[in-house]
């Protein structure tokens, strides 16, 4: 009953917390809200027994995005952000609320949180449960199956992350040279 | 009740979903488009750990007397979507940088302004 309770109190502050990010118009209290968020997030899969995924989004979701957004603040020297002048809520507000009807009508037959018989937990759950012990003698079974069983889905990750990484060395070359870059630019125009 | 506490996860996930959504397409400032991105990622995480969930479960490691476990798999898709997640935010911050480098706003209606071919 009170993993049920804490449960749902995380999710409410999780809630919360989004709206105030939204509403919020200085960047750097965004950012930092947004670290928040993620540790609120940390802290749910955490109580939903997903222990790497919690230390993972607190390590890598709280710490090194927050880091990378106050690094961009500080490249970019913006400070707060202009309200949409342009752009009037209606439409998009429409667009959101029909998408969330549409969604919560999807969720009305999905099995009830924490349904031990849910189609989900009967595939390949207990294989990987049964078999990590005997043939790969690692106890944790997320280890095993991210390592040994989905290893080249790691390796595809590892891709991916480089990729992203050159093309950020690509993009601002390390440090950021503003007022060299500029000159170029400047030169291919004229 | 049953059936709110039920679904509560999935309506928080949903309604995270179209915070970050409505975030990404009515704010024209580009560092808080990133973090409504973030926002609909973290809500996806929280859809597949939710289904992940087993009531009374501990967490998938082996250990001696403990028969039920929540799902080890959605866990797995998830680690790899965080790492992948930050990859994506990185670039697009990049991009962010230099664009400021360009135009001298992150704001996307004075990028508008300045560039008619967009």
């Amino acid at each position: 009953m009170i993993d049920i309770i804490i449960n749902l109190a995380l999710l409410s502050f999780l809630a919360i917390s989004a709206i105030a990010i939204v509403r919020m118009k200085n960047l750097f209290a965004i950012i930092m809200l947004f670290g928040i968020f993620s540790f609120l997030s940390a802290s749910v899969f955490m109580v939903m027994d997903a222990v790497d995924v919690a230390f993972t989004e607190a390590a890598v979701g709280a710490g090194i995005s927050t880091v990378l957004m106050i690094a961009t603040l500080a490249l970019t020297k913006v400070q707060d952000e202009k309200r949409p002048g342009g752009h009037k809520p209606w439409l998009p507000l429409t667009v959101v609320i029909v998408t969330a009807a549409a969604l919560v009508y999807g969720t009305l037959d999905i099995p009830a949180f924490g349904d031990a018989n849910a189609p989900s937990q009967k595939h390949v759950a207990p294989q990987y449960l049964q078999r990590s012990i005997p043939e790969t003698g690692i106890p944790n079974v997320v280890t095993s199956v991210l390592a040994s069983y989905r290893g080249f889905d790691t390796l595809g990750e590892v891709f991916v992350v480089f990729t992203a990484g050159i093309a950020v060395l690509i993009l601002i070359g390390g440090v950021a040279q503003p007022s060299k870059r500029k000159t170029s630019r400047k030169k291919k125009n004229a | 009740m049953d059936f709110l506490i039920g679904h509560y996860n999935y309506w928080v996930a949903i309604f995270l979903m179209m915070i970050g959504f409505y975030t990404v397409i009515s704010h024209g400032n580009l560092v808080k488009k990133i973090i409504g991105l973030n926002i609909f990622q973290v809500s996806v995480f929280l859809l597949y750990i939710s289904m992940s969930t087993v009531t009374g479960g501990a967490a998938p490691i082996i250990t001696e007397g403990v028969q039920l476990y929540s799902n080890p798999l959605p866990h797995v898709l998830i680690l790899t979507a965080i790492v992948v997640g930050v990859a994506t935010t990185a670039l697009g911050l990049a991009l962010v940088v230099r664009i400021k480098e360009a135009y001298g706003t992150i704001e996307e209606d004075e990028i508008h302004e300045q560039d008619h071919s967009l």
